[in-house]
């Protein structure tokens, strides 16, 4: 396990984290290079390949006590100052409930099409997350039961929440057929 | 009332009631002395009058609140503005049993087709009432998912201000329509010909202003950012 130098912070000593346990368990299961750890005030954000993605979520579910899906979500990072990541960012926001211990667990995704292990064998409530996160990036979640648009209608062909999609769209809203009165 | 053939050929109940076209008044007035006076407590109208005077004072509602301007809708049907004074307190949830969608709040392009399909099926005559800013322009929701005027592909015959619009101006609306209604339509006619004018007259004001319309609202960079697919597509290839 590694600690990405922007972001270890001196101030958080070992007994006053309350990640300690959960990193401990981790470093004992994954070697160095899974995962980077980051740190901005007191959450605690691991950053984890796409392909060991799957292999550290049901860890921290079944070893770390994880057992609440809180969010799932992406971001795309397209033409953001000083990115140098993949582009799309998909985030799972983990809580243990009994410990009240949080953490996000980070993984990018890049072009030309991006996809992600589905989560919903680990929690059946990432199912609707997932097809959100499908509908506004186009990112694929591969084992998903059931991976449709959700908002969108399904002959929408864009994924709107990508940077590159016009915020006012490309005309799909004034798409329909117009009924006046002497037809209705 | 009681009329007798020389005191005038013509009255009703009340002065909105003044028969709606001057041909049919016109074919009633013609009485002579020679006549047998007409009975006590008869009125004389013709029966478009009656009949429109009938549905603008039972209009039934299709409340198709889809956003906030449902709230200030559902006021109207309380108490304390009564929607009830003026005849349309009878909301129905059912397109068939209703002759005057109120819609009330932002279309999405997901319900864009709903909407078409509920206004198909309500029977006829029918009318329209586009409620509160987002309804009638989209409002300040100017993006991909929202139609930007619902009356762009579907009939409207009162459009209400305001976001949302005031109790009070749902009631002018009501009026409005009711004023309408009295003043058009015929006894088992599609009800308003002269909106088929009037929607001729839009669709060509729409192809003058659609020039302007493209230099006035393609300018995404007016927000005071540059976004990386450069911008929509708007105007009048958006609306065709
Ligand atoms: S006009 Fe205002 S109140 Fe009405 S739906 Fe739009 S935002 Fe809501």
């Amino acid at each position: 396990m590694t600690t990405s130098s922007t972001t270890s912070d001196p101030s958080v000593s070992a007994e006053a984290d309350p990640h300690a346990g959960t990193l401990g368990k981790l470093a004992g299961r994954f070697g160095d290079g899974v995962f980077t750890t980051s740190r901005f005030r007191d959450n605690l954000r691991l950053h984890v390949s796409p392909a060991r993605l799957f292999e550290l979520l049901s860890s921290l579910r079944d070893d770390c006590g994880f057992a609440f899906l809180a969010e799932l979500g992406g971001t795309d990072f397209l033409g953001y100052p000083g990115w140098s990541r993949a582009r799309f960012q998909v985030h799972y926001v983990l809580r243990d409930l009994e410990r009240n211990e949080r953490l996000t667990v980070l993984a990018g995704v890049d072009e030309p099409r991006p996809a992600l292990p589905s989560a919903t064998p680990l929690w059946e409530g990432a199912n609707w997350m997932e097809r959100e996160v499908y509908d506004m990036y186009g990112i694929e979640f591969r084992g998903h039961p059931d991976l449709r648009r959700i908002l969108m209608p399904e002959e929408f062909a864009a994924f709107p929440l990508r940077k590159d999609y016009p915020l006012r769209g490309r005309g799909e809203r004034h798409n329909f057929t117009r009924l006046t009165r002497g037809e209705s | 009332m009681a009329l007798t053939p020389t005191s005038g050929p013509t009255s009703a109940s009340d002065s909105n009631a003044a028969p709606a076209r001057p041909s049919t008044s016109s074919s009633i007035a013609t009485f002579s002395p020679s006549d047998p006076p007409v009975p006590e407590n008869t009125i004389l109208t013709s029966l478009d009058a009656v009949v429109n005077w009938c549905r603008k004072n039972s209009l039934w509602p299709m409340p198709f609140a889809t956003a906030c301007c449902g709230i200030e809708l559902m006021a109207v049907g309380a108490s304390r503005f009564d929607i009830a004074r003026f005849g349309a307190e009878v909301m129905r949830f059912s397109p068939r049993q209703c002759d005057l969608m109120i819609v009330a709040g932002r279309v999405a392009m997901k319900m864009m087709p709903v909407l078409q399909r509920i206004w198909l099926q309500m029977p006829e005559p029918k009318w329209c009432i586009s409620m509160g800013a987002c309804a009638s322009t989209g409002g300040v929701f100017d993006t991909y998912a929202v139609v930007q005027g619902f009356d762009r592909f579907m009939p409207v015959d009162v459009y209400i201000p305001g976001c949302p619009p005031r109790p009070e101006q749902i009631l002018r609306a009501v009026m409005d329509l009711q004023t309408k209604i009295q003043r058009g339509g015929s006894l088992n006619g599609t009800a308003l010909p002269e909106m088929l004018d009037h929607e001729q007259l839009a669709a060509s004001a729409r192809a003058l202003t659609a020039r302007v319309s493209v230099a006035e609202r393609g300018r995404e960079e007016r927000f005071g950012y540059r976004l990386p697919g450069g911008p929509g597509l708007v105007g009048v290839d958006e609306t065709r």
